[in-house]
């Protein structure tokens, strides 16, 4: 019965986490945006009268949402009632509950109970993490088909051609880091991830596998529709792509989705290739550097530091994804599928095929 | 074009009868859509992403310019010019007015011209970069595009402090022009300058030598030297395909032949070299208006002739003759002898001509436009012609419909 309390409510906690890290990531776009435009940026919406500066926090998380949630569900003539009502629950879903198998923190004793700081201990953690970011397609594709709407018809088509087209360099960068780290557990990666290469440096996967996290970074950007890789949206060429014709709380869905999936994506690269809660030297027992000192702490202090630096971690990567959203300008169709196909796909497979070369030699 | 492409769609229904991938989609683009800026509409016919035709639209924003400056004096046509270009207002000033003064077979003074480079220079500078803020902006690069209309926004200061208007300046008079430039000008343009090319240099790094964008634009929309001639295609879009026509060279006018400047040419005729025309032209224009704000010198800012100009605010309330000459041009008008006259300035899209005909009464009796972009969208169909729709986004930027001087 405890087991599956803690269970429970680690699963709660993480979908909570990632719904109001979604929210916070819509205040990190809209101000962020703002800053780096030479503008003001959100700033109207005030709780308590007039304050002297207006950071947009009520603005983004109070006024955007109830704005989304009580405006009119449209649903055009001619479209599919259910699978229109449908798509953006099968979109979002899939994403939100991809998150538990990512480890947040390496175990948290309390009372002599050992709980091991991820919802769902998966040790097939990866494979549950590509098929639940597969299901998340038919939201892209069934929302434009169920559109009864053109325009929602190409985003659609250009979403599922996108999004198939990059789960498999995706998928490829993955197995480079699976065959360096020898598991498909996401918690046994990071704990590999704990060791130093001669003494110093951490082990990381991006030392392991540099390509890997440049072919995952882009293709993840690209698996969450996002600037370079907005086609399927592409507002000023679909208008909206395949949410053309939603509105309301099923656009916000779909909108949510897209941060969902930049959390996932950061939260990927953090456990893959940045040693995920892991800190450089920090042991269970306390930070061990590898000049000689020793610095014991108290293992609850360490799990905390652990669980704040995944945070961090996972903090930046959003935060970079925010700013090649707005640095950089789209891809055609043409050439994001070249792009996917002839550039990252044999990237990745020459990535895969040295890694295992690398292997074999040496063990 | 619609009526060219229906045998087409006739035996592509009966190959999609066998075959759901040749189906052809009909799709109309506009006039309500972000990337139609200007109201137009563009009646697609697809084969998947692919254009096989294009027939584009255009008339959504006729207002009539032409037949309303008949109803109007000569200075009241101004105000109307200000809406054909409204991204670059003063060039279309400058053209009415200096179109009006050849009928009147008069000469503004040299002040008045210096001022009237000075101010056409910075309207262009104010189209280019809105044209590739938004470029920049449709192409996915918003916060690019903001940093260009931010620059665009200094500029607007200047125009204001001169004009008192950011848009609707109508600052040109036939015969001169309402202000003089104020005291601190040359100050305010210089400091002005010095952030656009930081802004610029920005750009370039963030743009222009961004190879997505490079690969967005180059080979795109492209048209070649015979075609762009037989289009009577002007502007960025004709020296893009590598024909150095620029009527501030070619027929010079407000004293262009005093100043040094380069006319930027591409080779391919695509969307890069308009696009880099266009960048390169903000920088020949601000080297033109340093050396007029260098030379410029004092004087009278409008003709000294009582039939032509108002007088003095100080006659018109001193004195009866004043009053009576002011109130005789405003009601009545200048008095333009019969005749016709045509001429062509370089709008920011190309050669801008006014062609006025007079019958002497003090309102013109027939006032013809000649808008550069109008030609660009007759060409854009045959541009289109097989690229993919992001092509129509990227191309229909560089052509720059501007939608009060297309339609009018």
């Amino acid at each position: 019965m405890i087991d599956f309390l803690i269970t429970f409510s680690l699963t709660l906690l993480m979908v909570l986490m990632v719904l109001n890290l979604g929210g916070l990531l819509l205040w990190v776009e809209r101000k962020g945006s703002a800053v780096l435009q030479d503008r003001i940026g959100a700033n109207r919406a005030a709780v308590f009268g007039k304050l002297p500066f207006n950071l947009g926090i009520v603005n983004t998380l109070v006024a955007d949402p109830i704005k989304l949630f009580t405006k009119e569900d449209f649903v055009p003539p001619g479209a599919d009632k259910l699978l229109h009502t449908l798509a953006p629950a099968i979109g979002l879903v899939p994403l939100l509950v991809t998150f538990i198998v990512i480890p947040f923190g390496d175990v948290l004793i309390i009372g002599g109970r050992e709980i091991t700081l991820q919802a769902a201990n998966l040790n097939i953690g990866i494979l549950y993490v590509l098929a639940m970011v597969s299901l998340s397609v038919y939201g892209v594709v069934l929302g434009g088909w169920a559109s009864n709407n053109r325009w929602a018809l190409l985003g659609g088509i250009r979403g599922s051609a996108q999004m198939i087209s990059y789960e498999i360099p995706l998928g490829l960068a993955l197995i480079g880091v699976v065959l360096a780290f020898g598991s498909l557990d996401l918690q046994e990666i990071t704990r590999a991830q704990g060791a130093l290469i001669g003494g110093w440096i951490p082990a990381w996967g991006i030392v392991y596998q540099p390509v890997a996290f440049l072919i995952f970074l882009a293709a993840g950007i690209a698996e969450s529709k996002r600037i370079p890789f907005d086609l399927p949206e592409a507002e000023s060429e679909l208008i909206s792509g395949y949410f053309t014709e939603y509105s309301g709380a099923k656009q916000a869905m779909f909108m949510l989705g897209d941060f969902v999936e930049a959390i996932i994506v950061a939260g990927l690269i953090t456990t893959l290739f940045f040693g995920g809660w892991q800190i450089p030297f920090l042991l269970r027992d306390g930070f061990h550097f590898p000049w000689g000192g020793t610095l014991a702490l108290p293992s609850l202090l360490v799990t905390l530091l652990q669980v704040g630096a995944f945070t961090l971690k996972v903090l930046f990567f959003c935060w970079l994804q925010i700013m090649i959203r707005w640095t950089l300008p789209r891809f055609r169709y043409d050439q994001l599928i070249s792009l996917g196909w002839k550039i990252l796909l044999p990237l990745a497979l020459a990535n895969v095929m040295l890694t295992a070369l690398i292997i074999l030699l040496f063990e | 074009m619609a009526e060219a492409a229906a045998p087409l769609l006739r035996a592509q229904k009966d190959v999609a009868e066998h075959d759901p991938t040749s189906e052809i989609m009909e799709l109309q683009m506009g006039p309500s859509h972000p990337a139609t800026h200007g109201t137009i509409k563009f009646n697609l016919t697809l084969d998947g992403e692919k254009i096989l035709n294009c027939a584009v639209e255009i008339g959504y924003l006729h207002r009539g310019f032409e037949k309303m400056c008949e109803q109007r004096t000569w200075n009241h046509c101004i105000p109307y010019t200000d809406r054909l270009n409204y991204a670059s207002p003063l060039i279309n000033n400058v053209a009415f007015a200096l179109t009006a003064e050849q009928l009147l077979d008069v000469e503004v003074p040299e002040r008045c011209q210096y001022i009237r480079v000075i101010m056409s220079e910075i309207s262009r500078i104010t189209d280019h970069l809105t044209c590739l803020g938004m470029a920049a902006t449709e192409a996915g690069a918003i916060s690019v595009g903001f940093y260009l209309m931010e620059s665009r926004e200094t500029l607007y200061d200047l125009v204001t402090a001169v004009t008192g208007a950011r848009l609707t300046v109508s600052y040109a008079r036939v015969g001169g022009v309402t202000h003089d430039l104020p005291h601190d000008f040359a100050e305010r343009v210089r400091a002005a300058f010095a952030d656009m090319r930081r802004i610029l240099s920005d750009c370039d790094k963030l743009l222009s030598k961004n190879r997505i964008f490079i690969d967005r634009m180059s080979g795109v929309g492209a048209i070649s030297t015979e075609d762009a001639i037989s289009y009577s295609l002007t502007g960025p879009l004709l020296r893009a395909t590598g024909i150095p026509y620029d009527v501030r060279k070619a027929q010079p006018y407000s004293g262009y032949d005093r100043y040094e400047f380069d006319i930027p040419t591409g080779t391919q005729g695509d969307n890069y070299d308009r696009f880099s025309v266009r960048f390169e032209e903000i920088r020949q224009s601000m080297r033109i208006i340093e050396q007029a704000l260098n030379g410029i010198p004092s004087g009278p800012i409008r003709i000294d002739d009582p039939q032509i100009t108002l007088p003095e605010k100080k006659q018109v309330y001193g004195n009866i003759e004043g009053l009576m000459n002011h109130f005789k041009l405003v009601i009545e008008g200048v008095k333009i002898p019969p005749g016709e006259a045509f001429l062509s300035v370089e709008g920011a899209n190309g050669e801008l001509g006014f062609y006025l005909v007079s019958d002497g009464s003090g309102r013109p009796y027939r006032v013809r436009v000649r808008p550069p972009c109008f030609f660009g969208m007759a060409a854009l169909g045959e541009m289109l012609r097989g690229c993919l729709i992001s092509d129509i986004i990227t191309t229909f930027g560089m052509v720059n419909m501007i939608g009060g001087e297309c339609d009018r």
